[in-house]
């Protein structure tokens, strides 16, 4: 793995989208050669998506030959709904930019038929090629889009309850009445995020730092599930310092000691 | 029209580089357009998976929904109270005029008149929105503001507040109520308010009546004291004519009908909205800041404006009357009488909010939100919700208007 150590949530943002915006440029995306994107919700991307959108307003990037596929999505409330992941989409990246509707997916949680909505999300990503590069972020407990501890890390998409946890973590959104928190989401499993050709975590903040130390520095443990990735051939961690509190000061060192050449991958590249 | 036209191949209109107003704040959200009224995005990228046939770049301007006047009495040498011959085409070109000042929906205002005129004109108007959550609005006539029903003040007001109404043609409640209305109104079809003074006996059945058919009833050229006016409002009055001018003035023992701003015994669900002309010239600043500062979420920007309005500076005669302009005061020539307000509706709404001292989305509010709530069409009129009319304003900081839109179509550019 590459673990990017950067000093603060803006630097994160900013030094994840620079990555992206960089990984699509070299792909040269075209009308027959989309660039698959897997992307997360919450707190932790939406650094990321604001330089997203400003990369594209500034011309550096375009999302016309993208197509993207989110994570997760909760059962049972409207798509309209301000808490809904739909909405967190459209209000955080997809209205700032030139991406088309028919090029996005986000799993249904209204769909009368999840199981159904689930497979045929697994064969969207297959049609679509599979996905490129999957962006992340990773729960306190560990966990990675809503495969909660105890999750298999062979899982594929499907519907899973959520954590009392979690459930706690979401009522802040719901005007702090747990009766209003969604109980179960849809969501992709820990293989799917897997079988992607590349994979980007974001981490931030103390609260994360545990489950950071648990997922590189301690073995690959379904009750951690983010420790999958120590088994994929391509994943980077993006964090900042205070998510590697709890790291050996031997790892952090290694990897600072990096950043000259992992800052390369996010260098301005020049105009073709 | 780029969609999977599930829903409609009309075209779609964004309005970016804009700050709308919205939830009470200027928000920086584009603004989008599908056959006249405000569209949702985000519904049209998920169901629709659409995008815009075309951008208009605002330039950063602020875009308002349309302004209302509730009270106008006519412009640019038309006085809507007149029979003359061209009763239609005097209130389109006022409607074509005040376009220029973010006027999208007015109501044609007639002062005290006898039973001929309100026969002759009255028919005149389009019919009314007042009972608009539901029945869909009737459509503009293409590039005029929306006439929305007259308003009718008087005959039904005090001798001793009626102001500039001529006095032979007031009227009182003889034949118990409704009866002198028909009589002297002929029909109420195209009628969204009418003034009315509540101590006139037998009232009360009146204003029962009136706000039952939707009608807006408003108190105003009256002498009523406080417990008459709350009794109105009971009824179902729920607005105040110009508030200050042609009542009683506030006394601290018996406020009068100033007092409903504050009144303890509006019903708990109702707002008692009031007009406020806010030229400079008919309310004192001081008093236009404690009636707002007292009940900030009723007050309602009205002209007032009459015929003078919109003609230069220098002598007109209007009718048997000779009017002088003098920057934004209108004496009766060779005097210092003012003859009546011309100040136009964006001048209100700058004027108010230098004046008061409140926000931009408070000044612009007042023009457009409290009149669609007075009247009851906040469905389709006075905001940019999705489903709204897209009657638009676009004004730069100084709220200057710079272009207006009626249904998403430009009708006026500066």
């Amino acid at each position: 793995m590459k673990l990017i150590i950067l000093n603060d949530y803006d630097q994160v943002g900013e030094w994840a989208a620079k990555y992206i915006r960089n990984k699509i440029i070299n792909f040269n995306p075209g009308p027959d050669r989309f660039f698959i994107l897997g992307l997360p919700t919450g707190g932790t991307p939406l650094g990321c998506y604001k330089k997203l959108i400003e990369f594209y307003k500034k011309g550096e990037i375009s999302f016309k030959y993208v197509k993207t596929f989110n994570m997760d999505e909760y059962v049972g409330i409207p798509r309209n709904h301000p808490e809904s992941y739909h909405s967190f989409m459209w209000n955080n990246l997809f209205k700032h930019i030139d991406i088309k509707s028919e090029n996005t997916h986000i799993l249904d949680g209204n769909a009368a038929n999840l199981v159904e909505e689930c497979d045929s999300f697994e064969e969207k990503i297959k049609a679509a090629g599979g996905i490129d590069l999957f962006v992340g972020g990773i729960g306190p407990d560990g966990h990675i889009a809503f495969n909660e501890p105890g999750s298999s890390l062979l899982s594929r998409t499907r519907v899973k309850t959520l954590a009392q946890d979690t459930i706690l973590a979401n009522a802040r959104f719901f005007d702090g009445d747990l009766s209003k928190v969604p109980t179960m989401a849809l969501t992709v499993g820990v293989a799917t995020v897997m079988d992607a050709r590349e994979v980007m975590i974001l981490i931030t903040g103390v609260h994360k730092a545990f489950a950071l130390y648990k997922a590189i520095e301690e073995g690959v443990n379904h009750m951690w599930t983010v420790s999958a990735f120590q088994q994929h051939p391509q994943t980077v961690f993006v964090c900042d310092e205070d998510a590697t509190l709890e790291l050996r000061v031997k790892t952090v060192k290694y990897f600072r000691g990096m950043m000259h050449v992992h800052n390369k991958l996010v260098d301005p590249l020049p105009p073709k | 029209m780029p969609t999977n036209k599930s829903v409609s191949k009309a075209p779609i209109t964004q309005f970016v580089n804009c700050r709308i107003l919205r939830d009470h704040k200027l928000q920086r959200e584009d603004l989008w357009v599908r056959e006249g009224r405000i569209l949702d995005p985000e519904k049209l990228f998920f169901d629709e998976e659409g995008y815009a046939d075309q951008r208009v770049d605002c330039e950063g301007l602020i875009i308002a929904p349309g302004f209302i006047d509730v009270q106008i009495n006519g412009g640019y040498g038309i006085d809507f109270s007149q029979a003359t011959s061209n009763v239609r085409g005097g209130v389109a070109l006022v409607a074509k005029k005040i376009l220029e000042h973010g006027v999208t929906s007015f109501l044609p205002t007639l002062v005290t008149s006898p039973p001929n005129i309100y026969h002759k004109v009255g028919t005149t108007s389009t019919p009314v929105l007042s009972t608009c959550p539901f029945q869909i609005c009737k459509p503009h006539p293409p590039g005029l503001a929306l006439q929305a029903g007259c308003h009718l003040e008087g005959p039904f007001i005090s001798l001793e507040k009626k102001g500039a109404h001529p006095e032979q043609y007031l009227r009182s409640f003889q034949s118990g109520g409704m009866l002198d209305l028909i009589e002297t109104y002929g029909t109420l079809d195209n009628v969204a308010m009418v003034t009315l003074a509540p101590e006139l006996p037998n009232s009360e059945k009146v204003v029962r009546e009136l706000a039952q058919r939707g009608i807006t009833v408003s108190l105003g050229h009256s002498v009523a004291n406080l417990s008459q006016a709350e009794e109105a409002v009971q009824n179902g009055a729920s607005f105040i004519t110009h508030l200050f001018n042609a009542m009683l003035p506030f006394h601290h023992r018996d406020p009068g009908i100033v007092g409903l701003l504050t009144s303890d015994q509006v019903p708990q669900d109702r707002t008692v909205f009031y007009g406020m002309i806010a030229d400079g010239i008919h309310t004192n600043s001081a008093a236009l800041r404690i009636a707002h500062r007292a009940h900030p979420t009723g007050l309602v920007l009205v002209t007032d404006a009459i015929t003078a309005m919109g003609l230069p500076p220098g002598r007109h005669t209007l009718g048997q009357q000779v009017i002088e302009i003098q920057g934004l005061h209108a004496y009766v020539a060779g005097t210092k009488t003012l003859s009546g307000s011309i100040a136009t509706m964006d001048m209100c709404v700058r004027h108010f909010k230098q004046a008061s001292g409140c926000s931009v989305e408070q000044a612009l509010e007042a023009a457009s939100l409290h009149p669609a709530q007075l009247l009851g069409i906040t469905r389709c009129k006075g905001t940019l919700d999705y489903g709204a009319d897209a009657d638009l304003v676009l004004l730069d900081d100084a709220i200057n208007v710079r272009a207006t839109y009626i249904a998403g179509q430009e009708v006026w550019r500066k």
